[in-house]
């Protein structure tokens, strides 16, 4: 099956796929707080837009529910609380250093690659038109997961998180037009639950090691064997 | 579809729901330890009811709930576990918070957590629904990190932290695990709603596309995995364990590893039915052998090196745990009935041993191995406990650990030979280090000034005179009742 | 293919060389006037760089002595490279018989052939200023190439084809057509013509004071023909460009068949795209600031992201099996 045969609204969803997956790029690039949090939200908006087009294409109703939460959870809510903490922990023009920026993108392009080949054997398999976003979605939720590896920051961290949720959801959306609706809920509550969370680990943190460096998160160790 | 009851199970799963918002809002310290031993108490008595129920009748399938021999076991050993660790969580608690090192809203955040992380385990062993499980077990995820940072210590919100990330990163891979199992299920289901559905998905097994399953499968191998403890996501479970209230690390330990294997398992029967007719269809049990091998392997090793009490025993639940996905990945009736029953004794003995040592940490003050000695002059009855708890994980005869390890270790030689002698070089190794550190620590002098704390030993006197029981003798309803569960995952009995 | 012998094809060809050579100036000074509309300013008038060009070319060139010929011979050889370069891309119509040389790899080679005496010539002098101009010039384009071939095997990738005449006749073949990998391509291409003629964020062309310019470091020491050469070469690169962008990713309107009413459309078109385009850069330029120099490896680390990601995108969405 090729793009071209398809309708342009399906064309559109793999655009808005395409953009996701450079949100997560942005992501794992960007040093400045702010501004991730930006990209963040972008993110959940493109991604919220490609479940309602789904929803649009495919004529399934309850996803537009999932869009309008995913909208409003992923790209309105969950940034503000962000900014808000970020606001009052006074960090709004930190900016983290990252060692190899360079090759910390560069790995990203190689674990795109490498969801690629994971999801090969799903790709040939000739079902929903919609299935090559799985490689990207896998993209999405393994560049979530190396930001969080290679970035040193809490809040970089939990955007690492929560975008990795945008990638699961966007697996969701793409390979089999969205789960369950109790699935969903379910998924978004525990989501905005650890949003919660981690905004009070924010505080808990910064007032033990008096800085959101994880770094310094380093008082368990093997040798030592905690306190 | 079944003549066994409804009324019990919902008793069972939801009373923790109802108890977790009724102790929010109690203000009152005594009282809220009693309502928690309560409510405990109520759903193991419904547990054992359901039990009864389902062994007379048959299994449950209702209301997207889905009750088999499997994890019915569990749901009891669940909700048994719960009721002993309220017991010694009461005055334990009570005397924390003497201690002035929380206050009474944590307290109150506690037994409201307590029976959360209980509803979300038992939501997760009881539900029919594959999305359900996945949500539950993160929702035990984050129940648990509010109790593993219940002391506020730095150490503590950092054990919580890395907990959290690393717990949330492996769980999230499990979804995407669960997405993919789904994709695969609405090809082959006519209702896409059934598609998450484990009894509907398990009668259509053989139809699942096996190359979406074996991506699915090593998906969800990793992500609860992450939560089972298997190297190398396991950087949690030390931490987690010895930063947390020792009531929690019991739990951690002795039940919520094992709800993570029981998905793992859940997962690897859809897989195997998937497989069966392609060229591999072992991939999914030779992953999980693998996992679980250098699992045991990392944990044998690591445990040598460590001198937090909890951590030296947390080391030895990765141990465990690696073992029993050996077992279950080896597959066959001999080793997963070994696995069945070493999922039981492990987890009736390794929570009974963190209730020891939380005691012992109270007598010493702290939880370094170094500091802590001559129990046994301090306080008997702790003393004896931990040395007989440690005798019982490390595989001594009398107890049941060692007619499960012997079992898996049978197994292993009847179809892998050589990892024998790797499984018997690592329990040597493990019993080693264990008794390195115990012997000073029970029979070392006591330093000046020791003195006794109110220990609360019934639950360990419980558990190991059980563990003990089925190291003696098996009973006959219980080994019917494994071998039922034996002849649904591997597809053969032993008896 | 049209046909290779075909007078009028030729004569066309040959015109639209000159479109391109004599527009250039066009463009240059359309971007200047909005940008300084922009900016509240009532700015030079839009044939301005015409007579820049007039002035200088009836001027006499003054050559340093520490000079070589090189010095004397580059601004000819920068000025023919990209005119041939410009000479080759479809302007008004596909499928002219220069076609067959508007290879996207020959352009590019014949573009670096241009840099690789412009910067010979920024050094030759031996002023601390070419050198400087040459080095980083050097900097940018040694990040900025690999972005740009990666794009354009993401477009040759769809195309079959890295022939600039046959991507602009299959993207009118196949209709509007949403791609991932086109629009990660624009995107790239879009940061890296930037990067290469020297605009803002990257350089500025409007300046000879800041330590951190580039082209026109290299070309300080030139006067009268040779730079007005130079200048006339710098613009014929920004419409290059230009017209690349505008046909490749959005060829309608350009003519396919050799009439007089589809030619003309033809140049309505392209000179639509192309005011467009002169209006987008102006206010990029104005919104944007000049990052600093040791940012622009990240820059164009960023282009290099994006044509990179559009490939993958096309590999992994756009293949089917």
């Amino acid at each position: 099956m090729n793009l071209a045969q398809l309708p342009v609204l399906e064309q559109a969803i793999f655009v808005l796929a395409a953009l996701a997956l450079l949100a997560s790029f942005a992501l794992l690039a960007q040093t400045r707080l702010t501004a991730s949090i930006h990209s963040f939200a972008w993110q959940g908006a493109v991604v919220a837009l490609l479940t309602a087009l789904v929803a649009t294409v495919g004529e399934i109703h309850h996803l537009y529910l999932s869009a309008l939460l995913t909208l409003s959870l992923k790209s309105l809510l969950i940034p503000w609380m962000l900014h808000r903490l970020v606001r009052r922990l006074d960090m709004e023009r930190e900016v983290e250093t990252i060692a190899h920026p360079a090759l910390v993108v560069l790995a990203g392009a190689g674990l795109v690659v490498f969801s690629y080949w994971v999801a090969l054997p799903i790709e040939r398999l000739e079902l929903a038109s919609t299935r090559n976003i799985v490689a990207v979605s896998l993209s999405v939720v393994l560049l979530g997961l190396w930001m969080m590896v290679a970035r040193r920051q809490v809040v970089a961290q939990v955007l690492g998180f929560m975008s990795m949720e945008n990638g699961l959801f966007l697996a969701a959306v793409a390979s089999t037009r969205g789960m369950p609706l109790v699935v969903e809920l379910g998924v978004a509550f525990d989501v905005l639950v650890a949003a919660v969370l981690f905004g009070v680990f924010f505080f808990h943190i910064s007032e033990s090691i008096e800085s959101l460096d994880v770094d310094r998160l380093n008082r368990l160790t093997e040798d030592e064997g905690g306190s | 579809m079944s003549a066994a009851s409804f009324t019990p199970l919902a008793v069972t799963v939801f009373t923790p729901l109802v108890g977790a918002l009724l102790l929010a809002v109690i203000p009152t310290l005594g009282l809220a330890g009693w309502v928690n031993l309560g409510l405990t108490l109520l759903e193991f008595a419904a547990a054992l009811l359901m039990a009864a129920d389902v062994a007379r009748h048959g299994g449950i399938i209702a209301h997207s709930f889905h009750i088999d021999a499997f994890n019915v076991y569990l749901v009891v050993l669940t909700a048994f576990v719960g009721l002993t660790t309220a017991i010694f969580s009461r005055p334990y608690m009570a005397e924390v918070c003497e201690q002035g090192r929380i206050t009474r809203r944590r307290m109150q955040l506690y037994h409201s957590m307590f029976q959360g992380f209980q509803f979300t385990m038992l939501l997760a062993l009881t539900t029919d629904n594959l999305g359900v499980l996945w949500v539950a077990v993160e929702g035990a995820t984050l129940a648990t990190v509010l109790l593993v940072s219940l002391y506020r210590t730095p150490e503590s919100v950092e054990a919580a932290w890395k907990y959290f990330i690393l717990c949330g990163v492996g769980i999230a891979l499990a979804l995407f695990g669960s997405v993919l199992v789904y994709f695969a299920a609405q090809q082959v289901l006519l209702d896409p709603e059934q598609g998450l559905s484990w009894s509907v998905l398990y009668s259509h097994a053989r139809e699942l596309d096996p190359a979406v399953m074996r991506i699915a499968f090593v998906f969800l191998l990793v992500g609860y995995g992450t939560k089972v403890g298997l190297v190398p996501m396991h950087f949690w479970l030390p931490d987690a364990h010895s930063e947390g209230p020792t009531p929690v690390s019991a739990v951690l330990s002795g039940l919520l590893l094992n709800v993570a294997l029981y998905a793992v398992v859940r997962f690897k029967m859809l897989t195997d039915g998937a497989l069966a007719g392609s060229a591999s269809p072992d991939t999914a049990g030779h992953l999980m052998m693998a996992f679980g091998l250098v699992s045991f392997g990392i944990a044998v090793l690591s445990l040598q090196r460590q001198r937090d009490i909890k951590r030296m025993f947390s080391y030895s639940s990765i141990e465990h745990m690696g073992l029993m996905t050996f077992a279950f990945g080896m597959g066959g009736a001999l080793a997963t009935f070994a696995a069945l029953l070493h999922m039981l004794v492990h987890s009736l003995t390794k929570s009974a041993i963190f209730v020891t040592v939380g005691h012992a940490s109270h007598i010493a003050g702290t939880q370094s191995i170094e500091h802590i000695r001559g129990l046994i002059r301090t306080q008997p009855a702790v003393g004896w406990g931990l040395l007989l708890g440690v005798a019982a994980i490390a595989g001594f005869p009398p107890f049941g650990i060692f007619t499960s390890e012997f079992l898996v270790l049978s197994a292993t030689m009847q179809s892998w030979p050589w990892l024998t002698l790797l499984l018997l070089a690592g329990l040597v190794i493990a019993f080693a280090g264990l008794f390195r550190n115990l012997h000073p620590m029970v029979y070392g002098a006591a330093p000046e000034g020791q003195v006794a704390v109110r220990a609360n030993m019934v639950p360990v006197v419980i558990h190991l005179l059980m563990v003990l029981w089925l190291g003696l003798s098996i009973p006959l309803f219980l080994s019917r009742w494994l071998d039922e569960v034996t002849r649904l995952i591997s597809g053969g009995g032993l008896l | 293919m049209g046909d290779f012998l075909s007078p009028a094809g030729w004569l066309l060809a040959l015109v639209q060389a000159l479109l391109f050579a004599l527009g250039a100036p066009l463009l240059a000074g359309w971007i200047k006037r909005i940008k300084s509309r922009l900016q509240n300013r009532r700015g030079p008038a839009l044939l301005q760089p015409y007579r820049d060009l007039y002035k200088l070319l009836g001027k006499k060139a003054m050559v340093a002595h520490s000079a070589s010929p090189l010095f004397r011979a580059a601004p000819y050889i920068v000025f023919g490279s990209t005119l041939v370069a410009v000479a080759a891309i479809p302007l008004l119509a596909v499928s002219l018989p220069t076609a067959a040389v508007a290879d996207m790899i020959v352009l590019v080679g014949f573009l670096a052939l241009a840099r690789f005496f412009l910067a010979l010539a920024g050094m030759d002098v031996g002023t601390a200023f070419g050198g400087m101009g040459a080095s980083r010039e050097m900097l940018v384009s040694a990040l900025a190439e690999p972005a740009m071939l990666m794009a354009v095997f993401t477009l040759a990738m769809s195309a079959h084809s890295t022939n600039l005449s046959s991507v602009m006749q299959f993207n009118l073949e196949s209709g509007l057509i949403l791609r991932p990998s086109f629009l990660f391509a624009l995107l790239g291409l879009v940061l890296v013509a930037i990067a290469e003629t020297g605009r803002i964020p990257v350089d500025n062309p409007a300046t000879h004071l800041e330590l951190t310019m580039i082209h026109e470091a290299m070309i300080l020491e030139y006067s009268g023909r040779h730079l007005a050469l130079m200048e006339w070469a710098a613009q014929l690169k920004l419409m290059l460009y230009g017209v690349l962008i505008a046909n490749l990713f959005f060829p309608w309107g350009i003519a396919t068949r050799l009439t007089l009413p589809a030619l003309g459309i033809g140049l309505l078109a392209v000179f639509l795209k192309l005011m467009l385009l002169g209006l987008l850069v102006a206010v990029a330029e104005t919104v944007l600031a000049k990052m600093r120099l040791f940012r622009a490896p990240q820059y164009l680390n960023l282009a290099f992201l994006l044509t990179l990601l559009g490939l993958f995108s096309h590999i992994i969405m756009e293949t089917g099996t």
